[in-house]
């Protein structure tokens, strides 16, 4: 008999039951959307002020999901704390003795965690998506466009990979302090440094957030030298590298 | 059954556990006794398959633990008081790990009433004292029904109350016929629960032998006594009077002799019949205790010392008191090798568990008088 289903449901049970978990779901959601509607009311009342050229190439879809840099953090807490709180509280030990092919586990976490920031992703995005267009005015588009139904479910589907990078990460290390202390910094800065520093540019753009970022946006102003499914297929890459590493670490150290 | 055969765990250069073997048997309270960091938790973290043993193996059951079929179910374990996320209820707590075992979910309640923390069950286990965490991880080793159950210090934490209760939830369980292995760093508490004692220091086994056996052979009394300062003679004639008697004699460091198998009274009459005045003479008691961790200390002097005492040995029989040092008319006085005669065969002779004192009867039996 496979242990998987009992597996699965504890691991819902651990993430359910942990209040501080399930606020990092929610500070994702709030935080987007809210922060997507500000940046989607400023743009509607400054459009006027907008050079030609960024009016030309201006992306209702894309303006709406700003609030994804911050709210992004929150989901990659979410992916540290499901991981590292096993290892901070001691749990692990427990956790492993019960389910000593530790491979198991560490998929029964990973997909219960990820399908639920991707729930909880998908929810975020097409609030963000709504809101962001009402808060728009004249300017906004609708999802019967071509590409904006994409770029949504793109956005959504980015919460959530981002959400399992971060667990894939913490696997390896461990500590709660030290994925933090790694993860949110280059999210939040390092990243879009790299990205937008000419001298780092050209690599900067093939790292996780920014190339999955490439799926949230429907006009090409240029910036990227890849389309909306390459910008994904390259944060699954990472992504997969990140998930294949936890769990080499978890197979091979001991707990 | 538990059984290890020269397990091994490095970190680096720094050895944890060394060549390390031993067998837990079921029906009876195994206490696993050892110093802060002699390597009993490396120890068990090797039996659930947590850790990786860097040679050797460990087994439950003739199975290594990531092979058990259902192991979950077959072996419980209490690693650390601590191991829960302070967020969680207790009952979520426990819902949790009985879920990832299989194990259905009225248990939880079940095992909750048996360590009495029904009441707070769906409190956040953050406001715990360590006693409640002590229960809340015992209840969790319960969880599986298990016929095999480890823990790692249960008693830590725990007040006298807890701590009677755990004893007897052990000896309760051992009667049942599981396999209980509960380590320690204090003797006394093992003396009380245990039936057997593993004592391991510094990673390698010191002891394997029933709690009775070390009870006897450490908690006799002794009397210590002292003669007049530069009276060699006389105090030569009161060890050949003594041993006469059939009494055991130690030179101990600062001078005084230490009797076992002979009376108080009759030291008195005895030294008074062969005119040797005394200027002490006191009865004293070995603590469990203090022969405990003279056994655990004396793990690495032990090996630099072994051929220095080879043949000093008493015989078994006379195993309280152990070791005895000549006191012959030469009037040299050895200091006692630390750790030696509790019944610890060196490190090297340590492997085979049965019988512990195969190194005491090999040894030659001395006595006094052999020395003239």
């Amino acid at each position: 008999m496979s242990p998987m289903p009992r597996v699965l449901l504890s691991e819902w049970t651990k993430i359910r039951t942990v209040r501080a978990t399930l606020w990092t779901l929610v500070s994702a959601l709030l935080v987007t959307v809210v922060l997507g509607v500000l940046i989607s009311v400023l743009l509607n009342n400054t459009f006027d002020d907008l050079s030609r050229e960024d009016r030309a190439t201006f992306d209702p879809t894309f303006i709406s999901f700003s609030g994804t840099q911050l709210g992004q953090l929150a989901m990659i807490a979410f992916g540290i704390l499901v991981v590292a709180n096993e290892y901070s509280t001691g749990m692990i030990r427990s956790s492993l003795s019960a389910v000593p092919v530790r491979g198991q586990l560490l998929a029964a976490k990973l997909a219960v965690a990820t399908a639920l920031a991707l729930a909880v992703g998908m929810v975020t995005s097409f609030a963000s998506f709504l809101l962001g267009q009402l808060a728009l005015g004249d300017h906004r588009t609708d999802l019967s466009e071509p590409g904006v139904l994409r770029a949504v479910f793109g956005t959504g589907l980015y919460m959530g990979l981002i959400a399992l990078f971060a667990m894939g990460l913490t696997w390896v290390l461990r500590s709660p302090l030290l994925s933090f202390g790694v993860q949110i910094p280059f999210f939040f800065m390092i990243s879009n440094i790299l990205a937008n520093v000419p001298a780092t540019e050209k690599i900067g753009q093939y790292l996780p957030d920014q190339a999955g970022s490439r799926a949230m946006a429907v006009v090409d102003t240029g910036d990227w030298p890849y389309g909306p499914w390459t910008g994904l297929l390259i944060m699954l890459a990472w992504v997969a590298a990140a998930v294949l590493a936890g769990w080499l670490v978890l197979r091979h150290r001991d707990a | 059954m538990i059984e290890a055969t020269g397990l091994t765990k490095s970190y680096g250069s720094k050895t944890a556990v060394y060549n390390l073997s031993f067998r837990v048997l079921p029906g009876k309270v195994t206490g696993f006794l050892g110093p802060n960091g002699a390597g009993k938790s490396t120890t068990m973290r090797m039996i659930l398959g947590l850790d990786a043993p860097t040679d050797g193996s460990v087994t439950i059951g003739g199975h290594q633990y990531r092979e058990l079929p259902n192991a979950p179910r077959l072996v419980g374990a209490l690693l650390d008081a601590n191991a829960k996320h302070g967020g969680r209820s207790a009952r979520a707590h426990l819902l949790c790990l009985a879920q990832l075992s299989g194990i259905p979910a009225r248990r939880v309640d079940e095992v909750l009433d048996v360590v009495g923390l029904t009441q707070v069950a769906r409190k956040r286990s953050k406001g715990f004292s360590l006693g409640m965490g002590q229960r809340l991880g015992i209840a969790a080793a319960l969880l599986g029904d298990p016929q095999v159950l480890l823990f790692d210090e249960p008693v830590n934490g725990l007040d006298p109350e807890g701590i009677r209760w755990v004893r007897e939830l052990m000896r309760r369980l051992a009667s049942e016929g599981r396999t209980v292995f509960v380590s320690s760093h204090l003797m006394s508490e093992m003396a009380q629960t245990a039936d057997h004692l593993i004592v391991i220091g510094r990673g390698q086994l010191m002891a394997d032998l029933p709690v009775r056996a070390f009870i006897e052979q450490n908690s006799t009394g002794f009397a210590r006594l002292r003669t007049p300062d530069g009276d060699e003679a006389g105090r030569e004639k009161l060890v050949r009077v003594l041993a006469e008697a059939g009494g055991q004699v130690q030179a101990e460091p600062e001078g005084t002799l230490k009797v076992t198998g002979v009376e108080l009274p009759r030291i008195s009459e005895l030294a008074h019949a062969a005119d040797v005045r005394l200027w002490e003479l006191s009865p004293h008691h070995a603590s469990l205790e203090e022969a405990y961790m003279r056994m655990t200390q004396g793990a690495v002097d032990y090996r630099s010392s072994e051929d220095q005492r080879s043949g000093l040995q008493g015989p078994p029989q006379q195993a309280p008191g152990g070791w005895q040092q000549p006191v012959g008319p030469q009037g040299g006085y050895a200091p006692p090798p630390p750790g030696a005669g509790f019944g610890a065969p060196p490190p090297a002779h340590a492997a085979p568990p049965h019988p512990p004192h195969a190194a005491h009867q090999a040894a030659a039996p001395y006595r006094p008088e052999d020395a003239r």
